[in-house]
């Protein structure tokens, strides 16, 4: 949640309070004062929001140099944890994932396009789909999660698996695999609670071509949790 | 107003030129991929590095389509692909120094470690043990330069 | 619209019916001020802020440097002693330093250069100041449930092992990283959206671009420290087995992640102390600075290359050997752009009609403090002089002349120097020009000295010490009194001056920048109208020294 919260301090949403300056043209309701023109208010919310998916790929490439330095240190670990992993269900998560991209990136070609709210209508279903599937993914992960809550294969002293194809250190590629995930899930949840906050907004008809910033910013981040997971799907699930 | 109005509902015509049927393709061609990558990995290209390597790239190609049409970096202000790839550089970099210092590396636990998993890295720790690792790469590189 | 630029007096008229933002009747009340999204109240909210961090930071060093009057356990225990130089050390980097310049002074100063009414994204800065507060409150909370011992670096093995509170603390940690992002995020998209019309990346004050330059690596790298510090955090919490090696883990791999971000980070530290010296420079050497471009473009030469360098806090940590010659050379080349900037500072100075006010003294002690931190820098970046001098004073003493001598003494510069801006208020000038004086001094008696022991061998992070080493170590005490006297005349000095009547002109120091435009304190709203610019900043054919001016 807290992500999608930081992700919403950037956004340009009705501030406009009454520090009238006269300017000469024409206000829109979410014209914050200190931008010349709406245009310019977008590209600053872009470059913001460009900026925070900056540090978001920061933050997970820490993991991934993690994984990297450990995977190569602890191969057979890895190659033998991950055969713990169904990478049916993986691949049922990344099509999950790939799909809500696309709904989400209708949601920004509605939001764009609508005028006189003829395309609000598109603007909702495909917000709706997105969380939808973002939905279906978090019911499978929950699904994975709970089978290896069920098997013992946790993370560091939590490691509790004891079967026959047990390897020394296999609790660091599970380790790796909680937090990946875990962060990855964190942001999912986050993303959901962001475009929960679109539909609403979309209902209220806020959204035009005139002004469509959040649905734009929120779909970068959207489309930020998907590219990671793009990765994140053959480095655990796929490793041999 | 008109001149604002008419550069955002530019980018929206943007947009708009693709279609949404351009997206539809994008997504299409993103499943296909997902179904290579999967096939890819059944196969032993020779080494796990090759698999790995192969794997990445398919990633690779994933995310540079996401990124190009759902993320509109294609059509966008050249800064926010900038941006975009600097990170990457620099994550490039960390990841690139971190692996060459690892890989260059007396390692204080090989990979065909088989000893049980309870029992420390080290046969014993006692305090040479436990520096040794420390020490070999510093002063083997003093004298050379 | 030369007129705004060409003679700022101009303005000054029209200013009797406008409110400044201290005393804005529309903004009134403690309340007003929490909730404020204004750049300059948020600058000024900051300043308080990481002034009491200053404080409480400058107590533990006076503390570490009392025990260290005499061999042996004075008054601390060995442990106490550890606790000590850790808070101060944690408060100074990531409670004051990190967030000094860009956070205070860059906040208030930087969007009133470009021209603009605000950062590009108030609340975010809103936002940016009380996660800040929350992370400060979090690392005091770690002091009183157990105290740190593992110094501000948190090196693996020993922070997973030892007591105390060091999931407190590097929980502190992580926050106030989030804080120094919003404000990066913040300042970057600021210069690419907010510039006047008219300011071209060239026509950008020189504070400007060194603001700039550490927004980017605040971006790229604070992020970083971030997932470090989670990692750090799971280890001690879960075991999960990446830092420690008895469980198959690689200590060394922290220190590449905890300095990846951790030297940048002495860039965030040191480019907004040069930004500072590159406007009080000409302002008071009354000349057009020499080599603009080339000292804008040597500030993301430095925050470029400052990623690349990490490596060379590790030469004694097991790194490999191609590592260390790598980061080594690599080190060396982070030096040209420090020095291109020095040797442009001086070469501006020369022939100028220099007056030297309290800011240009911080900026002339700056050149030499910085010049003498930098250099010994390049002895500790050479890989066999390290290996001797790696955790002496030595390193101890190169640190706190870059961060103290450099960006400590343009903080104290660059405070001086906007003070009449940010209150409307001038101070006692020859007082201030004491104060300059005494901490210089005592910064050199405290540190000078340091660099001797550490070449003859003295450890850091020690309580106590060879019966040798006495009588250096009780000069540095010494010193650093005369440095806390000249610190705390410096504050009652500029403190006072609050009480007394507005008094400062809109432009005391002749300076050519757009923040001299407005009046002393500005307008809620920065400027009257729109400032536009025509000429290229220092240009002083084009800028006439006010009447009033000091």
């Amino acid at each position: 949640m807290s992500q999608a919260h930081d992700a919403s301090l950037i956004m340009q949403d009705g501030h406009g309070d009454g520090h009238g300056e006269g300017h000469a043209h024409e206000h829109h309701p979410f014209h914050q004062h200190h931008f010349t023109t709406m245009e310019q208010q977008f590209d600053a919310s872009k470059i913001g929001m460009w900026l925070f998916l900056a540090t978001e790929i920061l933050l997970f490439g820490g993991l991934f140099v993690g994984y990297g330095i450990m995977q190569s240190r602890h191969l057979e670990a890895f190659v033998a944890g991950h055969h713990h992993l169904d990478w049916k269900l993986g691949a049922l998560n990344t099509c999950f994932l790939l799909i809500s991209s696309f709904t989400m990136v209708m949601a920004v070609w509605a939001a764009s396009n609508n005028r006189n709210g003829n395309k609000r209508g598109v603007l909702i279903t495909n917000l709706l789909l997105t969380l939808g599937f973002a939905g279906g993914f978090m019911v499978v992960k929950y699904f994975e999660y709970s089978h290896k809550l069920h098997d013992g294969l946790l993370p560091g002293k939590f490691f509790s698996y004891t079967g026959p194809d047990a390897v020394p250190n296999m609790f660091v590629f599970f380790s790796f695999y909680f937090m990946m995930t875990g962060l990855h899930g964190f942001h999912v949840l986050g993303g959901m609670g962001a475009i929960t906050y679109l539909i609403i907004r979309s209902i209220k008809g806020d959204y035009s071509s005139e002004y469509f910033t959040p649905v734009d910013l929120i779909g970068l981040y959207w489309h930020l949790v998907d590219l990671i997971w793009i990765y994140l799907f053959p480095l655990l699930y796929l490793i041999t | 107003m008109s001149t604002h109005t008419d550069t955002l509902d530019h980018s929206g015509e943007h947009t708009h030129e693709h279609g949404w049927k351009g997206y539809l393709y994008i997504l299409l061609i993103l499943l296909l991929l997902t179904v290579i990558t999967v096939g890819a990995a059944q196969v032993n290209f020779g080494s796990s590095t090759a698999n790995v390597v192969i794997a990445m790239t398919i990633a690779t190609i994933k995310a540079s389509l996401v990124a190009l049409f759902f993320m509109h970096l294609k059509d966008d202000k050249p800064i926010n692909g900038l941006i975009f790839v600097s990170t990457l550089l620099f994550l490039a970099v960390f990841l690139g120094f971190c692996l060459v210092d690892a890989d260059s590396r007396w390692d204080t636990r090989p990979a065909t470690y088989k000893g049980p998993l309870d029992q420390p890295a080290l046969p014993s720790l006692n305090v040479d043990a436990a520096a040794a690792p420390a020490k070999p790469a510093a002063p083997a590189v003093a004298p050379k330069h | 619209m030369a007129d705004v630029i060409a003679s700022p007096a101009v303005h000054t008229g029209d200013h009797g019916h406008h409110a400044d933002y201290l005393s804005d009747p529309q903004h009134k009340g403690i309340w007003s001020w929490m909730t404020t999204v204004d750049h300059k109240r948020l600058g000024v909210m900051y300043l308080w802020a990481v002034l009491l961090a200053f404080l409480v930071g400058g107590v533990f060093a006076l503390l570490v440097r009392l025990e260290l009057m005499n061999p042996g356990e004075d008054f601390m225990t060995a442990e106490q002693y550890n606790q000590a130089f850790t808070l101060h050390g944690a408060i100074m980097v990531f409670l004051f330093i990190i967030p000094s310049i860009p956070a205070a002074l860059g906040n208030f100063v930087m969007p009133l250069m470009l021209g603009a009414k605000d950062v590009a994204f108030p609340r975010l800065n809103l936002a940016s100041f009380w996660v800040y507060v929350a992370g400060a409150v979090m690392a005091v909370t770690s002091i009183v449930v157990g105290g740190v011992d593992t110094g501000w670096t948190f090196y693996t093995p020993y922070s997973t092992s030892t007591g105390g509170a060091v999931t407190m603390m590097t929980l502190s940690v992580f926050v106030l990283g989030f804080s120094s992002i919003f404000t990066g995020i913040n300042f970057i998209a600021t210069v690419h959206k907010l510039r006047a019309p008219g300011m071209g990346w060239f026509q950008l004050p020189l504070f400007v671009w060194g603001i700039y330059a550490t927004a980017i690596i605040q971006v790229l790298a604070t992020p970083v420290l971030g997932i470090t510090m989670v990692l750090l955090i799971m280890e001690r919490a879960f075991n999960i087995g990446i830092f420690d090696a008895q469980i198959g883990g690689d200590p060394v791999l922290f220190q590449h992640f905890f300095w990846f971000y951790s030297h940048p980070a002495v860039y965030i530290m040191i480019l907004p102390g040069m930004a500072i010296i590159s406007e009080i420079i000409p302002t008071f050497s009354r000349r057009t600075i020499f080599g603009y471009r080339l000292i804008a473009l040597s500030s993301v030469a430095i925050a470029l290359i400052g990623f690349l360098v990490w490596g060379h806090h590790m030469f004694t940590s097991g790194q490999s050997a191609l590592a260390a010659s790598i980061f080594s050379f690599l080190t060396f080349l982070v030096a040209i752009p420090s020095g291109i900037k020095i040797f442009n500072w001086i070469a501006t100075m020369y022939k100028a009609s220099i007056s030297l006010n309290t800011p240009m003294l911080y900026a002339t002690s700056f050149l030499l403090l910085f010049g003498i931190g930098g250099l010994t820098g390049i002895f500790l970046g050479a890989l066999s002089v390290d290996i001797h001098l790696h955790d002496t004073y030595f390193v101890v003493a190169h640190f706190h002349y870059v961060m103290m001598g450099g960006t400590v003494i343009a903080f104290l510069g660059g405070l001086h120097y906007w003070w009449p801006k940010m209150f409307g208020r001038m101070y006692n000038e020859t007082v201030a020009r004491i104060a300059c004086a005494l901490v210089f001094i005592g910064f050199n008696m405290t540190f000078l000295t340091q660099f001797f022991m550490g070449s003859q061998g003295m450890p850091r992070r020690y309580y106590t010490y060879l019966d040798q080493f006495q009588p250096l170590h009780q000069f540095s005490t010494f010193g650093s009194w005369v440095l806390g006297a000249g610190l705390l005349i410096a504050a009652v000095n500029l403190m006072g001056a609050l009480r007394g009547p507005k008094n400062a002109p809109d432009n005391p120091w002749g300076g050519t920048t757009l923040e001299w435009q407005t009046q002393s304190p500005p307008i809620t709203h920065n400027f009257a109208g729109q400032p536009a610019i025509e000429h290229n900043p220092y240009d002083y054919r084009y800028f006439k020294v006010p009447s009033d001016a000091v």
